[in-house]
């Protein structure tokens, strides 16, 4: 597998879906949902650029569709539940770390607000 | 919901599949979540463009990576690849390079603005089916047409050209004020004629073509007002011509106005001008040519003796080409067409195999997941890629090639001489790039996702399967089929060419260099001063080491079929119809010895045939048997050209309009015999030489010659006899190769397919070979098995293709001079050299088939 570097910088849908995927599984509905829920609302992730996303980060090995299902009550059979995969893991937290070291540049010259 | 769910097909369907009811889940969520109607406004239009983009890139998504593993295999398997783009290009290369000349002569509209009402005017006659008009009807036709904005006469001419360098004979047309404008080119630089220029005696002017103004002038801005001497008379330059104006065709360097001098509107019967017409807007061809009709009868019942049988044609300006020439061009973009066809069929045989090969690899694909509409697309990739590769490369054959057909221009039409590869050209390319990737691919794309395939991977790949083995026999056959058409088609059409350079053109064209030396009038109007020149330059040429004779004439054979004349027997009036014409010449003594046109009877014209003798003519035996049938031509009188004649001679018939038209019967006149300024048009100008050497060797001597015997005569068409002969099947010999060439690639082709074919058979049946040959089977028979195999399918090809062929020639009898769209030694040779590349192709296969080691073959399975 390529090296997680490799893919960055990611595609700003793509980090999204990776933030939302770190903590539990989530159906794509899910995803959208979360995305705007941690953006305030700023960023609606659409249904087609998110099924366009999938496929792409499925052949990248960054996430992967699970068999695992919430409670039945709780399902609905027509929804697919996606899993961050290890070297999804390793991804996000490079591009995290891209972020990082943009920010601590800017704030050297002035452009980025001090740590709290 | 149902309208979210008609939206989705846009995506691809494998994609729809996978993620369809979940986008519909999420659509469904969001609707939920949307209170009021303008938030559902919004997500609607939101959905529905966010569909529309995102289908639009997943599409492209698919094709980047149906691209990417294209290359991939293509690469992995470059031998395929090579020889698909090669066939491609073979195809679409020739198809572009025929359309590229069918469209620029038959098809495109001239260049001219408002082309589609431009019409040629012609009169007819009984036994002329298109003859030019005589000034007198001229002038009256266009005086009663009401269809016409305008209408304009010209007459080609060629005139010497003095004082730019050497002296240069230059093709030229004289036309009258009405041409040029009703053309609707406007000049480059300066004016066009006006009615001052045509009245006679007004000074001399001259248009120029634009690249006569470039090679003569060097494209000086400064040549309007310059001076220059045509035929020795001073001419202003008063315009020039845009390089696309070709006018009336591509090889006229100059123009002149048209005047008409008053004798020249005496005889109604003297017909040299060719009518150009441009119809009023909204006025048909069909309502000018019936006006047309009823002008030709008014001028009839007004002028019943010289207009007798006397017509009117009006045909389109883009409709004055041969039938022959039409015909000869279609029949190569048949041909052409043919040959794609070929290709096609071949490429999807290739692919067929490949995907045989592919089995189970494909069915891998299949069972992962790989629904049948991502392999169709996947396979179309594919061959879309190879079309494109080999379309692109077929441009290049076809840039290449077009240069070579420019014989299959003909010079009757307003247009350049060369054909270019221009937009249109690509365009259609291109469309047909796209055509033939689908059509080669569509068959083992539907093939290779069919649910047959499914059993490969619990067969293990045994077999290639009944169906798709007869669809690709099928292919096979369609190919040789296509293959015998084209062979015999361009078997006839060899034959029809070598009968007529077979025909016997009246007199032996080799050793003789022709030059030609048109004397400028008035300079040489005296029939003495001309007789000077003949004499002079003759006796020194005669002198030359390896110069047996030499002679002038009006025009030798072949070189103008014009100069046509009514004929008067004892004073009878006889009508100027096609059986009662004969072609006149001037020539003088030795004109017959040099051509070696057989003396039958009398003498030949003689230096003693001068002006203040009896008029004498030496004619062609058609002409004898004509008009004297079972008498002794000789010393019988008629009258020709205002004069009465002679018969000292008879001479035999000369294919004088060439090899493939039938020519008047002859009449040669001693070039003494002529009154001082009477048919200067008629003065000899050709002179032929012959020589025991190589003739053109003989040209820098002869040209030293002329300039001695007058510096300011220009010298045009040096070429040999042969030249001149050759050059009247010119247009047909390129066909013939251009068609050959075509036949060959669809051979090559066809034997291609059944190699393939059977090479493939044989690998498929290894094993039942082999268990053949355990039980006993020798390998004649095995030979025999395969062989028998291959002639099978060239049989079940040809059939189809003879009676094809036959249709085929029946269409183009017009191209085959006489021979029989049936002829039975073409049929039976097409027919032989099909079973031979049979047996040629099939020969590998079986000598595989029989080299199959039985036990290999039984254990490997």
């Amino acid at each position: 597998m390529d090296k997680p570097e490799s893919l960055l910088p990611l595609p700003p849908a793509t980090f999204h879906i990776l933030i939302a995927l770190a903590d539990e599984d989530r159906h794509g509905y899910a995803i959208i949902q979360d995305v705007a829920a941690r953006t305030n609302g700023e960023l609606k992730l659409s249904a087609g650029t998110l099924y366009r996303s999938i496929p792409r980060m499925m052949d990248q090995g960054l996430l992967v569709e699970t068999d695992t299902r919430p409670a039945p009550e709780l399902d609905d059979e027509r929804r697919r539940y996606y899993r961050i995969t290890p070297f999804g893991v390793a991804v996000a937290r490079a591009e995290a770390r891209r972020h990082a070291q943009l920010v601590k540049m800017a704030r050297v010259r002035g452009l980025a607000p001090e740590k709290a | 919901m149902r309208f979210y769910r008609a939206l989705l097909h846009c995506y691809p369907a494998s994609f729809r599949a996978e993620y369809g009811d979940e986008m519909e889940g999420v659509f469904r969520a969001r609707r939920r979540d949307a209170t009021n109607p303008v938030a559902v406004f919004i997500l609607w239009i939101a959905s529905f463009f966010e569909i529309l983009f995102n289908a639009i890139a997943v599409h492209w998504d698919i094709l980047r990576q149906d691209f990417r593993y294209t290359v991939r295999t293509l690469a992995g398997s470059p031998g395929f690849a090579i020889t698909a783009i090669l066939v491609v290009a073979l195809g679409i290369g020739a198809n572009t390079a025929a359309f590229s000349v069918t469209d620029f002569v038959l098809i495109r509209n001239l260049p001219f603005p408002g082309p589609e009402r431009l019409v040629k005017i012609w009169q007819t006659t009984l036994g002329y089916d298109k003859m030019e008009f005589s000034p007198l009807n001229y002038r009256d036709v266009k005086r009663m047409s009401k269809s016409f904005e305008a209408i304009g006469a010209y007459t080609p001419d060629a005139v010497n050209l003095v004082g730019q360098g050497d002296p240069e004979r230059i093709y030229a047309t004289a036309v009258t004020s009405d041409v040029i404008p009703l053309l609707g080119t406007q000049p480059l630089l300066g004016r066009v004629f006006t009615a001052a220029d045509e009245r006679v005696g007004a000074a001399g002017t001259v248009i120029l073509s634009y690249q006569l103004w470039q090679t003569q002038f060097a494209g000086d801005a400064g040549v309007l007002g310059k001076k220059v001497i045509l035929d020795d008379q001073p001419y202003i330059v008063i315009g020039v011509m845009p390089a696309h104006f070709h006018f009336p065709s591509a090889e006229i360097g100059l123009w002149t106005p048209k005047q008409f001098a008053a004798r020249e509107l005496e005889d109604r019967n003297d017909n040299y001008l060719e009518v150009v017409g441009r119809l009023k807007p909204g006025v048909s061809l069909e309502q000018a040519k019936a006006e047309m009709d009823v002008t030709m009868r008014q001028l009839k019942q007004q002028y019943p003796g010289e207009n007798k049988n006397t017509g009117g044609l009006v045909i389109s300006l883009r409709d004055e080409l041969s039938g022959k020439s039409r015909l000869m061009l279609w029949a190569l973009l048949g041909a052409s067409a043919c040959v794609l066809l070929i290709a096609c069929a071949n490429l999807a045989n290739l692919l067929l195999t490949r995907s045989l090969g592919r089995q189970k690899e494909l069915a891998v694909r299949a069972a992962v997941g790989a629904g049948r509409e991502r392999l169709v697309r996947q396979s179309m990739t594919e061959s879309m890629v190879l079309a494109v590769l080999g379309g692109a490369l077929g441009m290049l054959v076809a840039m290449w090639a077009v240069p070579l057909l420019t014989k299959l221009v003909p010079n009757t039409l307003p247009i350049a001489s060369t054909p270019t590869v221009d937009f249109r050209v690509l365009i259609f390319a291109g469309l047909l790039t796209v055509v033939t990737g689908i059509v080669f691919g569509v068959l083992p794309a539907l093939r290779a996702s069919g649910k047959g395939d499914m059993n490969a991977l619990r067969e293990g790949a045994r077999s290639g399967g009944g169906r798709k083995e007869r669809l690709r026999a099928a292919l096979v056959i369609a190919e040789v089929t296509v293959s015998v058409v084209l062979l015999i088609s361009s078997g006839l059409l060899i034959r029809a060419l070598l009968k007529l350079q077979n025909t016997d053109p009246g007199f032996h064209a080799g050793g003789v260099l022709s030059v030609e030396t048109a004397l400028p009038m008035p300079k040489y109007a005296r029939t003495a001063t001309r007789g000077e020149f003949y004499r002079r330059v003759l006796t020194e040429v005669r002198a030359l080491p390896g110069v047996s004779s030499a002679a002038y004439g009006t025009a030798l054979p072949m070189v103008w079929g014009g100069g046509i004349w009514p004929v008067d027997i004892n004073g009878q009036v006889v009508e100027r119809t096609a059986s009662h014409t004969v072609s006149m010449r001037y020539i003088t003594p030795e004109y017959f010895s040099t051509l070696q046109v057989p003396l039958v009877l009398g003498r030949a014209i003689s230096e003693s045939d001068t002006v203040d003798r009896q008029f004498v003519a030496v004619v062609s035996q058609s002409f004898a048997r004509r008009y004297w049938p079972d008498l002794n031509p000789l010393g019988r009188h008629f009258q020709l050209a205002f004069h009465d004649r002679m018969v000292v001679g008879v001479v035999g018939d000369v294919r004088v309009r060439g090899l493939e038209q039938e020519s008047e019967p002859q009449t040669y006149l001693s070039y003494q015999q002529v009154m001082d300024g009477n048919f200067v048009f008629y003065a000899p100008r050709n002179l032929a030489v012959r020589t025991s050497g190589a003739p053109s060797a003989l040209a820098p001597a002869i040209r030293r010659i002329i300039q001695s015997a007058d510096p300011e005569q220009p010298i045009s068409d040096v070429q040999t006899l042969e030249q001149i002969v050759e050059s009247k099947t010119a247009f047909r010999t390129v066909q013939v190769r251009v068609l050959g060439a075509f036949t060959a690639i669809a051979f090559l082709l066809a034997a291609i397919g059944i190699h393939g074919l059977l090479s493939f058979a044989v690998s498929q049946r290894n094993r039942e070979i082999g268990v053949r040959m355990a039980l006993g089977a020798a390998s004649g028979d095995i030979l025999r098995m395969v062989m028998r195999q291959g002639v099978r399918v060239a049989l079940a090809g040809v059939l189809p293709g003879l009676a094809l062929a036959y249709v085929a020639a029946r269409l183009m009898q017009a191209l085959l001079a006489g021979i029989q769209p049936g002829d039975l030694p073409t049929f039976l040779s097409a027919a032989g050299l099909c079973l031979v590349m049979t047996l040629v192709g099939s020969f590998l296969p079986a000598l595989r088939a029989v080299r199959i080691d039985p036990m290999t073959a039984i254990r490997t399975e």
